[in-house]
């Protein structure tokens, strides 16, 4: 939550000159990507959950806006002492925007589907350790698990769980149903999605009557739609080069959160010379991070040390590990034999910190002895290539899902880490309930990784958004994609 | 003499480009694979002659580093286009009527119908976006061109006397087309070449526009536009300097092919008067 | 004339099936899996396969590749792989912005082009001459995306006289979407109406030099009014060529300038598609705009031969 003082200043001088302005009741939200389809549970999709998560759809729970999960449709649940049943008890009352009652059975049907063989949800892991679901009474179900999950509660909060209606599955991709605080309205393909007030909503009812998504992927348009006051807000806002500009205005404030974004140069560990710590180390200690966030994020982001969020109480400072000092680079690349330095690829996702990022990088790798070929990927490339294909020899790429250090434990997975050493830490870490033996298994994982040198470790990507000075609500931070427009209202 | 100020006028401004991308070889003001990040976005005549820009690199050296790229994809590509379409238009002229000749006018017409820009991008995205692919994309919608112009002019040549004489002669039809013809088209091919060419820098700024074309660290006109586009309304001179490279060389080019076909086709050049 | 016309349908048919072909081909040689794609990369490689299965993504290349023809001649273009909409549906969609914008700036080029065309002509070697074609000459050589970049940073972040991009649909009011076609149309008319102006003057000023203008010339006529009377019309034959062919690069040709002013138009369909991999969408558009171009070919070629039988002996 760090705005800038002077634009909080002379947004408020604004409100109060603006008080003659007629109380407005719809808001246009821009945002960078269009969704394919509305179906959260059945894509990977970061645009889906910005429009329905929330606002749409519910779950049994939920984020908030500082990234705490707090009850959603389940108005409250049991855990049994051996951590393995949980059995929630839901909201009374509760309808689709059909008409159709929320109970149960929808929840039933809504985990089932996630955990089928042939479900296609993005995230089928969450459901992993679910055994059995079972209707207790129209109010009451239990969840059965194969074995304790300290997380299960966050897992159910994720966009990917939230409870959908057999009664309108067919048609969720166009016409999403659910039991949020908005109804779906309209979809103009290419454009926005208009959505509306759900005057039959459980809970507190949303503020504003409607509500428009509207779709700017190129930031030139986002900047000109934000100027033209074309759109209230823009969350996600794709130039921060262009920050400044609104925050001189005093039209707009700019609104800095943090995401859960670890933005990591990510080396292939088995390819060589990069199989070899000292090489890594080598290029950790070659990269100026504070060069590469002035450059390629214009100031915006914290610098991290290891995969982990910095806001997040567990974590553990250790940019110490791999400061920049290209001398000492070129003398590790020496002491592995690589004196001449060395050549690999540097294959780059879209986003503008992973081609600006990777432009700096390869500069600074160059200055060391390190040749990098640049190729820009399309992500679908990029997931074929570099993901699946393991044939890269560095990436960039900001690992957006909360709390997932435990991805290091995988020798699959694409950079190829998973040792014996970190998998014991996470399986210690698994079984453990105890938040002090946590918090320190969790920082042994993140010195394991850092002093590894298992990736080079850049920033922790920021939530940037522009607002009018007037509105008020807006998510500052983005612990999960959404743009949670529940409690948005505008200042008189 | 009207040609004349074109051709010059032409030759100077594409000269200005080309002689600025030799030099580039052998000197340049800075080092654009050096970044200054705290450098960055400095105006023009501020320290560097034309500014610097995101990464703090001096705009000059990109512009000569750049046209590098421009003109080397440009002629490459319209290389492309003469080595396959030339040949191909020299066959379907002698060949006139035959099935040859439908084919390879038929094959022509397809090409023409794909929409350049849309099968560029697929080609990219197939093999990879880079300027070998860039070169391929622009060269492939280059071959038609000549090869129409080729063939056009090789039939109004086909029924002349001269080479009926050495058709007498016993001379076969390839030879007549290399000994006769060729020359004889050479100078609407050195036209249409230019044309082309001019036509190839602005593809190639377009495809790298849209991050198609050569990958970086190698500077392209059309990438550093797309690199100014957030940044026009801090600073303006990162859109406008690239902007104005490609307007004078492609303005300079056309002149020349204007300035050209005036010279080599005496028929022609009371019309542009 | 009935057995010419049998043979260049037959010759379009023989196009039409190559192109097909060859588009399938290139489209599915392309790295990149749309189930992956939309899965993300937390995506379970049973969970890609049965996305994968429930696409219709399992079934064998040449088994699709006849699948998709077929259902492109009864008119059923498939349905997108990461919108789950038909395909027809989404491009009948964005055809209502590019088909304006194209028509919009085909008016636009024509309006400027003729009368500086025609203006050049009957002011031949004079400085009104020259001036004409020293703007052509400079707006062929200007990148229709730069001239765009401009127009946002002048008339949409410095005036707000327009916005800077995005449609607000017909359903909002014809002007507001004429308003927001307004600075694409002409960034994508200005090159047009510098090559359609040239070739306005020159085969105004071939026909200067025809038989009948110089009897009407020596009939009394002044030179500016034998022009319009007679030259302009029969001028018309080439500039209506040119204007045909425009019509099918402006339609497919605006992918650049859809990006700039972030239109939902046919090109940023296609843009999109590829990069997310929805390959029947890219398929199906580009089948569409070669079919279009080829069919505008093909009766340009039909009326030309109607009207010069001479033609007809060629092929």
């Amino acid at each position: 939550m760090k705005f800038s003082a002077k634009a909080v200043i002379l947004a408020s001088a604004w409100t109060l000159s603006a008080g003659l302005a007629q109380a407005q009741t719809s808001i246009t939200v821009g945002s960078q990507l269009e969704p394919p389809h509305l179906d959260p549970t059945s894509a990977a999709a970061g645009a889906i959950d910005n429009v329905v998560y929330s606002n749409i759809f519910e779950g049994l729970t939920r984020f908030m806006a500082d990234g705490s999960v707090v009850a959603g449709l389940a108005e409250s649940w049991e855990i049994s002492d051996d951590g393995l049943t949980y059995t929630f008890k839901l909201h009374d009352g509760v309808t689709f925007h059909d008409g159709t009652g929320m109970d149960a059975e929808d929840v039933k049907f809504s985990l089932d589907r996630a955990r089928a063989e042939d479900s296609t949800n993005a995230q089928k892991p969450l459901f992993a350790g679910i055994t059995d679901v079972t209707v207790i009474d129209p109010l009451t179900v239990q969840v059965t698990l194969s074995e304790p999950n300290g997380n299960f509660l966050f897992n159910m909060a994720w966009g990917d769980a939230v409870i959908v209606a057999p009664e309108s599955i067919e048609t969720i991709t166009s016409n999403p149903i659910g039991t949020g605080a908005f109804k779906f309205a309209d979809w103009v393909q290419g454009d926005r999605i208009e959505i509306v007030r759900n005057d039959d909503y459980w809970g507190t009812p949303a503020k504003l009557e409607s509500a428009t998504f509207k779709f700017i992927n190129d930031p030139t348009a986002a900047f000109g739609a934000m100027m033209a006051e074309d759109i209230d807000a823009f969350i996600g806002f794709p130039a921060p080069e262009n920050l400044p500009q609104f925050e001189a205005d005093p039209r707009f404030t700019v609104l800095v959160g943090s995401t859960e974004g670890e933005t990591i140069l990510a080396i292939n560990n088995k390819m060589p010379p990069m199989d070899n710590i000292l090489v890594r180390q080598a290029i950790t200690h070659a990269i100026d991070r504070q060069a590469i966030i002035d450059g390629a994020m214009f100031g915006y982001g914290t610098p991290i040390g290891t995969h982990f969020a910095p806001h997040n109480p567990a974590y553990v400072d250790l940019t110490g590990n791999s400061e920049y000092d290209p001398e000492k680079s070129k003398a590790l690349l020496a002491e592995a034999g690589l004196a001449d330095g060395f050549t690999t690829t540097l294959k780059l996702p879209p986003p503008s910190y992973a081609r600006r990022g990777g432009e700096i990088i390869a500069a600074q790798l160059r200055a060391v002895g390190i040749e990098t070929e640049i190729t820009n990927l399309e992500w679908a490339q990029w997931l074929e290539e570099a993901f699946r294909g393991k044939d890269f020899g560095m990436t960039i790429v900001s690992h957006t899902e909360p709390m997932d250090i435990g991805i290091y434990g995988n020798p699959d997975y694409y950079f190829q880490y998973g040792t014996e050493e970190f998998q014991a830490i996470m399986t210690e870490l698994n079984s453990t309930t105890d938040p002090d033996a946590r918090n320190a298994l969790m920082a042994d994982a993140q010195r394991n990784i850092s002093e590894n040198y298992v990736n080079g470790y850049l920033f922790q990507l920021a939530a940037l958004g522009v607002a009018k000075a007037n509105v008020v609500g807006i998510w500052t931070n983005q612990p999960t994609q959404a743009i949670d427009l529940t409690a948005v209202y505008w200042a008189e | 003499m009207r040609w004349n100020r074109n051709l010059v006028l032409g030759a100077v401004l594409t000269g200005l480009f080309v002689v600025g991308a030799l030099i580039s070889f052998v000197w340049t003001p800075s080092d654009h694979t050096v970044l200054d990040i705290a450098g960055k976005l400095k105006r023009p005549g501020d320290g560097n002659l034309l500014g610097t820009d995101h990464f703090g690199r001096d705009i000059l050296t990109m512009i000569m580093v750049g046209a590098r790229t421009s003109i080397a994809v440009a002629l490459v590509a319209v290389g492309i286009g003469m080595l396959a379409g030339v040949p191909l238009g020299l066959t379907a002229a002698a060949r006139h009527g035959g099935w040859l000749d439908e084919v390879i006018m038929r094959g022509n017409d397809l090409i023409f119908a794909f929409p350049s820009l849309v099968i560029a991008i697929l080609i990219t995205a197939v093999f990879g976006a880079s300027a070998v692919n860039a070169i391929i994309a622009i060269g492939i919608f280059n071959i038609p061109v000549f090869a129409r112009l080729t063939r056009s002019g090789a039939l109004s040549l086909w029924g002349r006397e001269f080479i009926m004489a050495a058709r007498v002669a016993g001379k076969g039809a390839a030879r007549i087309s290399a000994e006769h013809i060729l020359p004889n088209i050479a100078n609407l091919l050195i036209v249409q070449g230019t044309i082309q060419f001019s036509l190839g820098i602005l593809a190639e700024a377009g495809l790298s526009y849209v991050g198609l074309g050569a990958q970086p660290p190698t500077p392209s006109w059309g990438r550093m536009l797309a690199d100014a586009q957030t940044l026009v309304s801090i600073a303006p001179h990162l859109a406008l300097i690239p902007g104005l490279a490609i307007i004078l060389t492609v303005l300079g080019l056309n002149l020349m092919g204007d300035g050209l076909r005036d010279l080599l086709d005496p028929r022609l050049r009371e019309r542009s008067v | 004339m009935f057995r010419y016309a049998l043979r260049r349908l037959s010759s379009l048919i023989i196009s039409l099936a190559v192109a097909s072909l060859v588009i399938f081909l290139v489209v599915e040689v392309a790295p990149g899996d749309p189930a992956s794609y939309m899965l993300g990369i937390n995506a379970q490689p049973d969970t890609v396969a049965a996305l994968r299965a429930e696409l219709g993504l399992d079934v064998p290349r040449y088994q699709r590749y006849f699948d998709w023809v077929s259902g492109l001649m009864r008119l059923d273009f498939g349905t997108s792989y990461t919108y789950r909409t038909p395909v027809a549906e989404m491009i009948s969609d964005r055809m209502r912005v590019s088909l304006p914008l194209a028509v919009y700036a085909l008016t636009l080029s024509t309006l400027i082009a003729f009368p500086a065309g025609i203006y050049a002509a009957s002011r031949r070697g004079k400085a009104g001459d020259t001036a004409v074609i020293g703007l052509s000459q400079l707006g062929v050589a200007v990148p229709n995306f730069w001239f765009a970049m401009m127009m946002v940073l002048v008339f949409a972040i410095n005036l707000r006289w327009f916005s800077a991009g995005g449609f607000p649909g017909w359903e909002k009011g014809f002007w507001g979407g004429m308003k927001a076609l307004t600075l694409p149309a002409i960034s994508l008319a200005l090159p047009q109406a510098a090559i359609l102006a040239r070739v306005m003057r020159s085969s105004l000023l071939d026909m200067l030099d025809e038989d009948f203008m110089r009897t009407a010339r020596a009939k009394g006529l002044s030179r500016r009014h034998a022009l319009w009377k007679h030259g302009v019309r029969n001028a018309l034959i080439p500039v209506l060529t040119i204007l045909g062919l425009q019509f099918s690069f402006l339609l497919a040709g605006g992918i650049i300038i859809e990006q700039v002013f972030f239109l939902p138009g046919l090109g940023r369909l296609v843009f999109q598609s590829i990069s997310q991999r929805d390959l029947i969408v890219v398929e199906s558009v580009v089948m569409l705009l070669v079919f279009a171009v080829i069919c505008v070919n093909f009766l340009v070629d039909l009326a030309y031969a109607a009207v010069d039988p001479r033609l007809r002996t060629r092929t």
